[in-house]
């Protein structure tokens, strides 16, 4: 008698089986019950069976796979703090990125645990349920590993000592925070449009191709290799994005009108946060891998460009706002550098003045215009510093009341004249960076009105007290060490320190 | 008719990896920056398990892909044999 194996399931069979053997219509409970979230919003869903998640990962090649990863990288860690990976870094200017990055973006990793932990639970299909659920376990898995490596620096450098804490309470870091308040409070189908297509399927590659990429030019061992590891899990991310909203616009055709109207948003909500990651890559880089302007021509042009002609047959559009966004691409960098100079006393990192070999840089990347408007500035500010004069702005920027963005960025058409817009509701004006934060508020008001603005905050007497001293101790910002230009900082001296070290022999 | 994209790893798991994806999609065209390679190819990129399994001498899961993935752009399909990333316009 002869026995045959059983013939091993293919990949799509045995996902198949978890997705659509698994679950099961309730009884004892109305499923409107149990999935109290899924209708609100208007969605109209025909048809739950329709999704299929197209990385058919069952859960144990999900296990497989991540927990090889996690072994990668903690021996990249482990390696980098044996050796003194930190002293191999390009320059210790660079390490100003990963303040910014660990007290910016790895909470808001935090926050997208948890906005995907609601819609493993929320959304009425089971594989939307698994990928949401291992979304959730990944984003932690990128708050975890972010904390764990940049911890390393933290036992030299200044800044990342309360990086959870300023979070919650600094101005610029109120930007990203309010970013994910925003979508964590919207409904199920919102959130997948805001964070798992809007944010992950268009802007997360900037910050994770072209910045990381960046770090690995700079010599960070440890920053490349959580970077990666994490967009690693962000390929199956945007990937669901995609799937999610092709789903959703196939289901009804009074889909779409709604669905656009999310992507309009949190296409320029996203886009708002990226103007801190554009002053990284073009100012805070020691070495550079390619200006802000190619990076977006790159991921949001070229690649955005060939995602919307794709959803153009569902009646999708480019979001409203992205011909602004290709306006500001040459100076966003510079003007949000140009703030971030200003405010360097009230700020958790260092800034500095651009060298002459980084103007020129600059110059080369974007043009006689960006020349013109921006060159004297520069010139003007190192003549301060050259008479001791270091120029930090005393005053309280006003603050967009949706991306809580200082008002800093110009009118779409004239990069001379701060662009400003207002509206009155229930009496009270409200002021706007820009048309499309003020559309996003005038869509929402009564959401945007709640906004916790740190200036107000401040003037309101609940940041401490009414000096920039009791500020910056409510802050945790350790004046001194944490704050001003890098020329002259703790850290600069300790840098130094390192590097006279290095030429010394048997002493 | 738009480019998809895969951005890989720098590394030598993924060089075989590149080396079959250049082959099976002649049309495609390689940016190399610190770290990561990306590959852009007019509408569709397939890679093929035989071929990788080919250009490495050994054993290949599609799945194994998720270790050398950094990114891409267009539309996933993924089986036994093959993953594909296209766009449909």
């Amino acid at each position: 008698m002869s026995v045959t194996a059983p013939k091993k399931l293919s990949l799509k069979e045995r996902y198949r089986i978890l997705t659509r053997g698994l679950d099961w219509t309730t009884t004892y409970q109305e499923p409107a019950k149990v999935f109290p979230h899924a209708e609100f919003e208007g969605i109209k869903i025909r048809d739950w069976d329709g999704f299929v998640d197209p990385f058919r990962l069952t859960m144990d090649s999900y296990w497989k796979y991540q927990a090889e990863k996690e072994r990668k990288l903690y021996a990249v860690l482990d390696s980098f703090q044996q050796n003194n990976g930190q002293t191999a870094i390009t320059d210790g200017r660079y390490v100003n990125v990963l303040k910014i990055f660990l007290t910016a973006i790895t909470p808001g990793e935090y926050q997208a645990h948890r906005g995907f932990a609601m819609l493993g639970r929320q959304v009425p299909n089971v594989g939307l349920r698994i990928a949401a659920q291992m979304q959730s376990l990944d984003e932690l898995r990128h708050a975890q590993t972010q904390i764990h490596s940049c911890s390393h620096y933290n036992k030299y450098f200044d800044g990342l000592h309360s990086f959870s804490y300023q979070h919650d309470r600094v101005w610029y870091l109120s930007v990203v925070k309010s970013f994910f308040d925003d979508a964590r409070t919207s409904g199920p189908f919102e959130f997948l449009i805001a964070i798992g297509f809007s944010f992950e399927y268009v802007l997360t590659n900037l910050l994770f191709v072209p910045f990381m990429s960046g770090a690995a030019y700079n010599g960070d061992l440890s920053t490349v290799t959580f970077g990666f590891s994490a967009q690693s899990d962000e390929s199956r991310h945007m990937t669901l994005g995609l799937e999610a909203i092709k789903f959703v616009l196939e289901q009804h055709e009074d889909n779409a009108a709604i669905v656009q109207k999310w992507i309009d948003k949190w296409f320029w909500r996203g886009y708002r946060i990226l103007a801190i990651l554009a002053m990284m890559m073009d100012y805070m880089l020691p070495k550079r891998i390619m200006p802000w302007k190619d990076a977006w021509e790159i991921y949001f042009n070229e690649a955005g460009g060939a995602l919307f002609a794709d959803l153009a047959r569902y009646g999708i559009k480019m979001p409203s706002t992205a011909d602004v966004a290709n306006k500001e691409a040459f100076r966003l960098s510079t003007e949000t550098m140009l703030t971030f100079y200003q405010m360097g006393h009230a700020s958790g990192f260092h800034s500095w003045l651009p060298s002459e070999d980084e103007l020129k840089w600059l110059a080369d990347a974007y043009g006689p215009e960006w020349e013109r408007l921006y060159l004297p500035r520069f010139k003007y500010f190192r003549e301060l510093e050259a008479k001791g004069e270091h120029y930090y702005n005393p005053s309280l920027p006003q603050l967009c009341q949706v991306c809580q963005i200082p008002m800093f960025f110009t009118e779409p058409d004239d990069p001379t004249k701060i662009c400003f817009r207002d509206t009155v509701y229930n009496g009270d004006r409200y002021h706007f960076c820009s048309d499309g934060c003020q559309h996003i508020f005038e869509n929402e008001p009564e959401k945007y009105v709640q906004a916790w603005l740190p200036v107000h905050q401040v003037m309101q007497g609940n940041c401490g007290g009414a000096t920039i001293d009791d500020v910056r101790k409510y802050w945790a910002v350790e004046d001194g060490e944490d704050n001003y230009d890098y020329v002259g900082s703790p850290d600069e001296t300790m840098w130094k320190g390192w590097q006279a070290d290095r030429l010394k022999v048997g002493s | 008719m738009s480019n998809v994209s895969i951005t890989l790893y720098n590394n030598d798991e993924s060089r075989g990896l590149i080396a079959a994806i250049l082959k099976d999609n002649p049309a495609s065209t390689t940016m190399r920056m610190p770290g990561v390679v990306k590959i852009d190819c007019p509408n569709k990129i397939t890679i093929l398990r035989e071929t990788v399994e080919h250009e490495l001498g050994r054993p290949w899961d599609v799945q194994q892909l998720h270790m050398s993935l950094v990114s891409l752009s267009g539309m996933v399909d993924e089986d036994d044999d093959y993953f594909t990333i296209a766009w449909n316009h």
